[in-house]
């Protein structure tokens, strides 16, 4: 089979288990295809020999029971796997390795998957483009000098240019969300409590939530049901009854009550995002939905919320890197000289700037003013939803106010850049889940998402929708493989 | 305020000056793991050997706190006669420093788990009332040893991530004598309760002193400054009695006093400024996203109650009651659990009055001339109460049991066995005794005859031949009798 990257993962899955091919062909058709994308720069960390290794071990001996049987995958370098170095897409942990695996990853190899490497992703996922990852930018397979999104944009990028099969970031503000827009993929933001924290890379641990990314909704819910669990690791997971997502998956969603939120109609937002919209509207009533006007008040106040919220977290999250135990350290001439010039030199612009205003919403004098505010809007903002969800079973809206922008486009220009997640903060403020599915082009030939926000706990309800409207959307991905020479 | 003889007060020219103290003492909690992790609190292991990745903070590790150390609080409040708060909410305070792996430390810093309470101390004049404002849990640091290498620091991780109480008191305390007072009581609440074991060496109990003067009569309290970390009984007294005298010395020079955190010497006996108000640490506090609200039902507090073991101040009130003891021999019996459990046990089977004064008497001054812990006894609490049953039968004098009691100390033998082996039995035979005191007045007839015309005084001399010849062993009680006809 030559096609073999071509493959979903269910195909996949179903072809091994199969035996009409071997762990072993699948990990290498992807390795080969991995390196000879290499101008895409999705890799931080290859482990390939490695990766066809376990593959052929697996068929050695293979578990044909288990979900993802010696699929190969890469993931997100936030996510720390044992003995394989984890960056968090940061010079400070340029050459750090755990000796220890987190829950999300440690249950994908407990279904049989086998991991090839670790992706880029912006400095302590704090981006929206991949830009400011210290292993330079990635490159949208989508179409050249195009960023894939951020943080999880080496992510999108493989998954979109097929080096992985499927794989899994993590979403703070939309860095799930955004990147699957942008490069025509599905990706899923769970419920906060959903998947356990332990092991990931903490950015802002209130909102932090890792999910799966995919070509296809039904390989976003297998992976789903793979990853979340509870863990008494993590003091924030939540032990609810979790489905068996891709079992339990149905296009059947007729009377689903879809609520349109009027606030999500920003000022300004291209014409092509309005009609994109319009589109995801009928084609949920196509679906047999039934749609109602909602209205969010409080969504005006959802970016400037996130960005005290996620920055105060993320400045203390961020002070164990301090030279003193692992990762990068400069020499100084006392403690204090080590710490400023480790930290100046460790950590890239946009992460010192969030520490910064981290830093100052924190301070005595400004705390009330800023973080506490803050958080009595977060509550607001979770309110208008617990009363949008008294009338509706998921809210519609499009996933980002844009299509994929040019490199550099916006790295002058931070609020710019932060005005990209308007659409998917205000899902992680309320802690619910979150699918964004490709739903068609601008004019430019770029994807443009839509995302499907759902009641807390209830992935399988906004999983079906999206899965309903998929097939009515029908949206084929232009990949050129431009890249391979 | 009365005028009590123990009343605290510095003179100057000619005014009084009150001192004002108030406690935030900080004990480790009796737990075989961490706060937030499941590493061991081993006093003394390797540099490093009791880390997990929790407590040196590597990527992605999270808290998770340890339940038996949230009993451990409550249990203490509940001691404290305190409010348990059902709901309380662990924060962060961010600072940087080398021990501190995660550059913060998990607290509670606006709702604590244990709020308002009270301490009873037992002054010479008298009980005082001090309050408690708050008992909060809390992670501690590690240690930075700067004396092993020229140039650079250690750090041992071992302390990082253990858990403290920190006891914040009102400033009720007035005296030197009081703060050793509500040390040591606090040390006995918490020791009864297992909770922390007060063990100051190790420094599982260790305090702030936040110290202020005024002028005898005056409502206001003074500016305070805070005396960080000192870690003895003794060094408490001194730096509060430097300190005072230090402020007293400014109001009367006519200056004013900064508020200030300040450090004690213990070498040279001073208390020295660490940083003044100006510049100390914004620990931007917030509550820790990590972590949720530490939810507590009344079911746990009232089963935590249960366990609560009988406390010194209604032990001590049921020895007054029950055994008749004074207050001061009930304080000193109570004043820690394994002393009254020592009392407790010889009283099961000997008499309470001899058992009193043998225990605070011979057995303290014995202790404590060997330096030794009233666990570490060399004597049993049964071989005493065997002891004390010789005595109260009469089968030796209060005397030989001295000796006895010396020889025990040796090693915890029978008393009994000393008794036949040493052949200390006293002599109680009236015939064996007649016989005996026939001889002693036959080789002192002159002072007999004195004796017989009216010098009676010269009883007592009779009585300590008998006792001599006798080799002490001679039942005082008989001796007495039999003279007295004989003579």
């Amino acid at each position: 089979m030559s096609d073999i990257t071509k493959q979903s993962l269910s195909e996949l899955v179903k072809n091994i288990k199969g035996k009409k091919l071997s762990s072993s062909e699948v990990t290498k058709a992807f390795v080969e295809r991995s390196e000879k994308s290499k101008e895409l720069n999705a890799y931080i960390t290859e482990d390939y020999a490695n990766a066809l290794n376990k593959a052929k071990k697996f068929d050695e001996k293979p578990n044909l029971d288990l979900k993802l049987p010696g699929i190969p995958m890469a993931v997100k370098d936030l996510f720390c796997t044992r003995d394989l170095r984890t960056t968090a897409g940061s010079k400070i942990l340029n050459n750090f390795v755990p000796t220890y695996e987190s829950t999300v990853t440690q249950n994908i190899w407990n279904e049989g998957a086998i991991l090839m490497g670790k992706l880029n992703c912006d400095e302590f996922a704090m981006g929206s483009s991949n830009e400011t990852s210290f292993f330079g930018n990635v490159q949208n397979p989508i179409d050249k000098n195009l960023v894939p999104g951020g943080s999880s944009g080496g992510s999108s990028s493989a998954v979109a240019a097929q080096l992985t099969p499927i794989t899994i970031g993590t979403d703070t503000g939309g860095s799930i969300r955004q990147p699957a827009s942008f490069t025509g993929t599905v990706g899923l933001k769970p419920t906060y409590g959903s998947c356990s924290r332990y092991g990931i890379v903490a950015f802002a641990s209130s909102l932090d939530q890792a999910g799966p990314m995919a070509q296809n909704v039904k390989d976003c819910a297998l992976l789903q049901e793979v990853i979340s669990s509870y863990d008494e690791k993590d003091s924030t997971s939540i032990d609810f009854k979790r489905n068996e997502y891709s079992k339990e998956l149905t296009k059947d969603i007729k009377g689903k009550k879809i609520g349109i939120p009027k606030e999500y109609r920003v000022d300004g937002m291209p014409k092509e995002i309005e009609d994109l919209w319009k589109k995801g509207i009928e084609f949920a009533k196509d679906c047999g939905a039934e749609i109602i006007d909602i209205s969010l008040p409080h969504t005006n106040y959802a970016l400037p919320t996130y960005y005290i919220v996620a920055p105060a977290e993320a400045s203390s999250n961020l002070a164990r890197y301090d030279g003193v135990k692992y990762g990068f350290r400069a020499e100084g001439e006392n403690l204090i000289d080590m710490y400023e010039k480790t930290r100046s030199e460790g950590f890239g612009a946009e992460v010192q700037r969030r520490i910064m205003i981290g830093t100052y919403v924190l301070s005595s004098g400004y705390y009330d003013a800023y973080y506490l505010k803050a958080q009595k809007v977060r509550k607001l903002i979770k309110n208008d939803f617990d009363d949008a969800y008294k009338k509706v079973d998921a809210i519609l809206t499009p996933s980002t106010p844009s299509s994929a922008f040019k490199i550099g486009e916006k790295t002058n220009d931070p609020v710019s850049m932060y005005l990209n997640d308007i659409f998917t903060v205000p899902v992680n403020l309320a802690g619910l889940p979150g699918i964004s599915i490709p739903a068609g082009h601008d004019t430019k030939g770029y994807p443009l998402g839509l995302q499907i926000i759902g009641k807390a706990f209830d992935e399988q309800n906004i999983l079906n929708i999206a899965y309903a409207m998929e097939e009515k959307i029908n949206f084929k991905n232009n990949i050129t493989d431009w890249w391979i020479k | 305020m009365s005028k009590n003889k123990s009343e605290y007060l510095i003179n100057r020219h000619d005014n009084q000056y009150e001192v004002v103290i108030g406690l935030e003492v900080h004990a480790q909690v009796t737990s075989e793991s961490k706060l937030f992790s499941t590493s061991a609190t081993k006093f003394g292991a390797e540099p490093n050997t009791q880390v997990s990745l929790v407590d040196a903070a590597f990527p992605g590790m999270l808290p998770v706190i340890n339940e038996y150390c949230v009993k451990q609080a409550i249990k203490t409040g509940i001691g404290l006669k305190a409010k348990i708060n059902k709901r309380s909410v662990f924060d962060r305070k961010n600072y940087f420093y080398a021990d501190l792996p995660q550059g913060y430390q998990i607290s509670q810093f606006k709702d604590p788990i244990v709020g308002e309470g009270k301490v009873i101390l037992d002054m010479p004049d008298g009980q005082k009332e001090v309050g408690i404002e708050r008992l909060h849990l809390e992670q501690d640091a590690g240690k930075s040893i700067h004396d092993l290498d020229p140039k650079n620091t250690f750090v041992d991780l071992n302390r990082s991530g253990v858990a403290l109480m920190e006891i914040v008191s009102k400033p009720d305390l007035r005296s030197p004598d009081e703060v050793n007072a509500y040390i040591k009581k606090l040390r006995s609440i918490m020791r009864y309760l297992g909770t922390c074991d007060g063990n100051m060496q190790e420094g599982s109990l260790r305090a702030d002193v936040n110290v202020s003067v005024r002028k005898k009569g005056a409502k206001e309290f003074g500016t305070r400054c805070e005396i960080k970390n000192v870690n003895s009984i003794k060094f408490m007294q001194m730096a509060i009695e430097y300190e005072a005298n230090r402020q007293v010395d400014l109001i009367e020079d006519g200056q004013t006093i900064d508020q200030e955190t300040r450090l004690f010497d213990t070498k040279k006996n001073e208390t020295r400024s660490m940083r003044s108000k100006e510049d100390a640490h914004d620990y931007r506090y917030f509550p820790d996203p990590d972590l949720l609200p530490l939810e507590i039902s009344d079911d746990f507090i009232e089963n935590l109650k249960s366990e609560i073991p009988e406390l010194p101040d209604e032990k001590k009130k049921r020895f007054i009651e029950k055994f008749k003891l004074s207050t001061y021999e009930a304080n000193i019996l109570v004043s820690d659990i394994e002393t009254s459990n020592y009392f407790e046990n010889v009283i099961k089977k000997s008499d309470v009055k001899l058992a009193t004064n043998w225990i605070i008497g011979e057995l303290f001054a014995a202790l404590n001339e060997k330096n030794l812990e009233i666990t570490e006894s060399p004597i049993s609490a049964g071989n005493l109460s065997k002891l004390i049953n010789l005595i109260k039968d009469g089968t030796i004098s209060g005397k030989i049991a001295k000796t006895v009691f010396e020889q025990m100390m040796e090693g915890d033998k029978d008393p009994k066995k000393i008794v036949e082996e040493k052949g200390l039995k006293q002599e109680s035979d009236p015939k064996a005794l007649e016989a005996l005191i026939d001889k002693v007045i036959d080789d002192n007839r002159d002072k007999a005859t004195e004796y017989k015309s009216g010098k009676v005084k010269l009883f007592g001399f009779f009585v300590g031949q008998v006792m001599k010849v006798s080799g002490g062993k001679a039942n005082p009680q008989l001796v007495n009798e039999i003279l007295k006809k004989k003579l």
